[in-house]
């Protein structure tokens, strides 16, 4: 199948059943491939996967602690091992397990965070994930990559199960998610891409969120605003010459995440920026460090001002 | 089984557990839960576990995860009868850079495995570790020893659950039950009731012992599994071995001066 038709197929299928058609590629490809579980094989799109590689799947119940622990045991035996369940179970609920197994001890696993940001909001604040970036990004030797769409996935996963130290990788949006590269591209862990460009502001977003400052920036050229728009996909390494570029031409960057403005994307950017001396200025959108009330995913996105419209006017008003 | 060599076995690991606590001054000591779990040690090291000098890489050895990390001096104290760690390294016990700091830092060239001491953690990597011999048809063995104090810990169950979900008979896990954890009594901090029964439930085999009675815990260990995780509850003293600190949870992390250890070395 070409590219171009797999982008819109796996765009409408979102990134946790696309995650599932990767995986059965992936097994292809990595003889020592064991994907572990809690109890989310159908969650994660791997019903297909657990059928035609039973020995490759290890689900462990739900008993997240365990999961990265045996996952790291089954690492330090040679396997490449990719972990996965809904991202706050995924990264806060075995928070220490992490730091010990995969950052102290450096086993190597990826471990994919399903419905990440404000996706599950219908669900409540229980199934959101606004803080897996923070608490992870302190923890060293572990790399955090947010892919824009499912395209993308398939290219951080191909390249994640060899990297050289553990991989956090975060999913954003559902099914019919928005295709943010609509082209094949070149894709590196800690490179970030720009995908606009634009002289007056720079956007620089992580995750399907992206797709709403593509059509931001958009609406804004027809009002004589030029934006670049930056996919930020890994948070950490953050790539400081993008930014440093980004300083040399602009004056404004509007950072947009689906993560607490405290300890994500916004705060990566900060940190570099406050390391040199430039004329830019930073705003931060994002989840305004509150639990608000829960609601669908659009519902979510208009009270973080994350929406279009939102986004449009943040920039406007800090222009 | 020789019996006369496990013992010299786990009187030189007392000995070294003393000495390099006694070396490490005001930086203070676990001693306490490292000399409970002396004998279990000296059995698993001196006559159980396939592990040998310049062959601490090799694929076939055994693997052993002590789970209860602040009891490092025994592991360390073995690695040095085994001449897998130079006594002289013993003295650099938490010291500055050391690679004996008072949890096990991995260090699989050195004979450990996993880097523990947060409690609850070995017992999963135990199951992933079992598990992946059972992928790759290696035979060897996993062996964790847990605290019972550990046993508070949910996690721990978790992974019990999961060894005998998937019939892990390559593994054996050994409960170092002391009766105490860091600040009393189990039964008054958090009772654990009947140990075994737990392990039995959770579809184990559990069997309890004298945990320093060497014949008993050779006999327990050498037993073969049967197609289930094997799991001994080894009933032992805290401060074992030296009388002024048995059950006396006070040197369950203390400083040994030199006037103390000039007199209980004698006792060894």
């Amino acid at each position: 199948m070409k590219i171009e038709n797999n982008i819109k197929l796996w765009s409408s299928l979102g990134m946790r059943a696309t995650f599932g058609l990767i995986a059965m590629e992936l097994a292809k490809k990595h003889p020592e491939l064991i994907i572990t579980t809690s109890d989310v094989s159908t969650s994660a799109g791997l019903d297909r996967y657990k059928n035609k590689y039973p020995d490759k799947y290890i689900d462990v119940g739900i008993a997240e602690q365990n999961l990265i622990g045996v996952s790291a045991g089954l690492s330090s035996e040679g396997f490449k091992v990719i972990s996965t369940t809904f991202a706050p179970f995924q990264t806060l609920r075995c928070c220490e397990q992490i730091k010990v197994n995969l950052g102290y001890m450096k086993h190597k696993i990826c471990m994919v965070g399903l419905a990440s940001g404000l996706v599950l909001g219908n669900l409540g604040f229980t199934h959101c994930s606004i803080e897996d970036i923070g608490t992870l990004r302190s923890i060293p030797n572990i790399s955090i990559v947010v892919p824009s769409d499912p395209f993308e996935l398939f290219k951080v996963l191909n390249e994640a199960i060899d990297y050289k130290n553990s991989v956090y990788i975060r999913l954003t949006a559902g099914a019919n998610s928005k295709i943010i590269n609509s082209k094949d591209y070149e894709f590196k862990i800690g490179k970030a891409v720009e995908i606009l460009p634009g002289n007056d502001v720079t956007i620089i977003g992580c995750g399907n969120i992206l797709g709403n400052c593509l059509e931001a920036a958009s609406i804004l050229k027809k009002k004589n605003v030029q934006c670049s728009v930056v996919n930020m996909h890994t948070i950490k390494p953050i790539d400081h010459e993008i930014i440093r570029n980004i300083t040399s031409k602009n004056k404004l960057i509007l950072t947009v995440e689906e993560h607490n403005i405290i300890g994500g994307l916004g705060s990566s950017v900060a940190e570099v920026l406050s390391s040199y001396n430039h004329n830019c200025k930073l705003v931060r959108l994002g989840i305004n460090d509150f639990y608000s009330s829960g609601g669908s995913y659009e519902y979510l996105k208009n009270i973080y001002g994350l929406s279009v419209e939102k986004i449009i006017e943040t920039v406007l008003s800090n222009l | 089984m020789n019996l006369k060599k496990i013992k010299l076995f786990a009187k030189n690991i007392r000995k070294n557990i003393i000495f390099a606590a006694f070396k490490a001054g005001s930086k203070s000591a676990h001693i306490g839960g490292a000399l409970s779990s002396a004998d279990i040690v000296a059995v698993l090291y001196s006559d159980i576990l396939k592990i040998k000098k310049k062959k601490t890489l090799d694929d076939n050895r055994d693997r052993f995860i002590l789970s209860k990390g602040h009891a490092c001096l025994a592991l360390y104290s073995a690695l040095v009868e085994k001449k897998i760690l130079k006594k002289k390294e013993l003295e650099t016990f938490e010291s500055d850079g050391s690679n004996l700091l008072g949890h096990p830092i991995i260090n699989k060239l050195s004979g450990i495995e996993f880097s523990t001491g947060s409690l609850g953690m070995g017992l999963a990597l135990g199951v992933g570790v079992a598990l992946a011999a059972k992928k790759k048809q290696k035979k060897y063995k996993t062996y964790v020893i847990l605290g019972d104090g550990e046993c508070n810990e949910g996690s721990i169950w978790e992974s019990v659950l999961c060894a005998s979900h998937f019939k892990l008979d390559n593994m054996t896990i050994i409960v170092d039950k002391n009766n105490f954890q860091q600040t009393g009594k189990n039964s008054s901090i958090m009772d654990l009731k009947n140990l075994t029964n737990k392990f039995k439930s959770f579809g184990c085999e559990a069997i309890e012992i004298d945990g320093h009675d060497i014949k008993k815990i050779y006999k327990s260990l050498n037993k073969k599994n049967s197609k289930k995780p094997k799991v001994i509850v080894a009933n032992t003293t805290k401060g074992k071995g030296i009388q002024m600190f048995e059950n006396d949870n006070n040197w369950h992390h203390s400083v040994i001066t030199k006037s103390i250890y000039k007199n209980i070395i004698k006792e060894l």
